[in-house]
């Protein structure tokens, strides 16, 4: 069975902080950042990569657009 | 912050061209984005950008021409359907659509609603539903939830007092007009998935003459609800969707 692997790249100044994509993430890759953006929210981003499977989940329940999703197979 | 995976040649998935880089103006977490998104993203499916009018509501929504770039009527308080029967008539290649709260679509609205349904306009509504006026501070609407507070319902709406929720969505099936109502959420990736091809059917139908179609958005309002977004979409799916279950009501 092939298999694959994924990461996504959050628009940092698009992200609001509100957490859905963590929510929706099926392999527990996402997580609030420490800081913030310019505009004060904290923002998405993978805290562990490795377990990204290019699901696109996140980029589909988005309400902002942010996410990018790339996928391989290996 | 190099990862060989994040390379063009390998992108699965990104926001459409045709939903602009504005940073929209809806609290974190609103299902507003989403639709909006979506939305853009079947305009750019169909190759419509150019041939698209929106007609856009009185509500929290009252900027999406600031967010989908296609042309788009402002319209008064619940005239959209009114103004998109115009639109579409007169402009019958055009993929003409309505975007519409439950206060604009089921309250004032409610008259141009279904009249522009019984006459079978060929025009898609969306609807979001999420129970409350948002802008105006979370007032009580037609669709608040029996026991459901608002600002205006402090103690939770009251069927003696206010009346009950109206299921307008149901109503719009039965009329001759509709050739698909149906009712969809996106508050998980299976059911965003399930709401585009919703609207893109819908808007396939609209240009084909079939009729009016109508595709209800049962929606959070986490700042009217007073609750943080991913609390705000368990608890839609536990008290909303009993009342407005997911699904077709009419596809003809
Ligand atoms: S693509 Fe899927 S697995 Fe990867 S972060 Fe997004 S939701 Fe999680
Ligand atoms: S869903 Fe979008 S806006 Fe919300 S936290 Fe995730 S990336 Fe940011």
């Amino acid at each position: 069975m092939a298999k694959v692997k994924g990461a996504i790249e959050v628009d940092i100044e698009r992200c609001k902080g509100c957490e859905v994509c963590i929510s929706a993430c099926p392999s527990n890759v996402l997580a609030m950042s420490k800081g913030v953006n310019t505009k004060g929210y904290p923002y998405s981003y993978m805290l562990n990569p490795d377990a990204c499977i290019g699901c696109a989940s996140c980029g589909y329940i988005c309400p902002d657009g942010c996410i990018r999703v790339y996928k391989i197979k290996i | 912050m190099s990862n060989p995976i994040i390379n063009p040649k390998n992108l699965v998935y990104e926001k459409s061209s045709v939903l602009l880089d504005n940073t929209m103006h809806y609290c974190p977490g609103c299902s507003h984005g989403t639709v909006h998104r979506i939305v853009a993203e079947v305009i750019e499916e169909m190759n419509m950008q150019d041939k698209t009018i929106g007609c856009a509501p009185v509500g929290c929504a009252v900027f999406i021409y600031n967010y989908i770039n296609v042309d788009f009527a402002e319209c008064a308080h619940g005239r959209a359907p009114a103004l998109a029967t115009a639109i579409k008539r007169l402009n019958p290649d055009h993929l003409v659509f309505t975007y519409q709260g439950d206060g604009d679509l089921a309250a004032i609205g409610t008259g141009e609603t279904i009249h522009a349904c019984n006459r079978g306009e060929n025009i898609t509504i969306i609807f979001i539903n999420n129970g409350i006026y948002g802008m105006t501070g979370g007032q009580m609407a037609p669709t608040t939830l029996v026991g459901m507070k608002s600002s205006t319902c402090p103690y939770g709406r009251d069927v003696q007092l206010n009346g009950y929720p109206l299921n307008i969505t149901p109503l719009l099936a039965q009329l001759e007009g509709t050739c698909y109502v149906t009712r969809q959420s996106v508050h998980t990736a299976n059911n965003v998935k399930k709401t585009k091809k919703a609207i893109r059917k819908a808007f396939e139908n609209s240009m084909v003459g079939k009729g009016t179609s109508v595709v209800e958005v049962v929606s959070s309002c986490n700042s009217g609800w007073k609750m943080s977004p991913v609390k705000a979409n368990t608890w839609m799916e536990e008290n909303m969707l009993k009342a407005y279950p997911l699904g077709d009501l009419k596809d003809k």
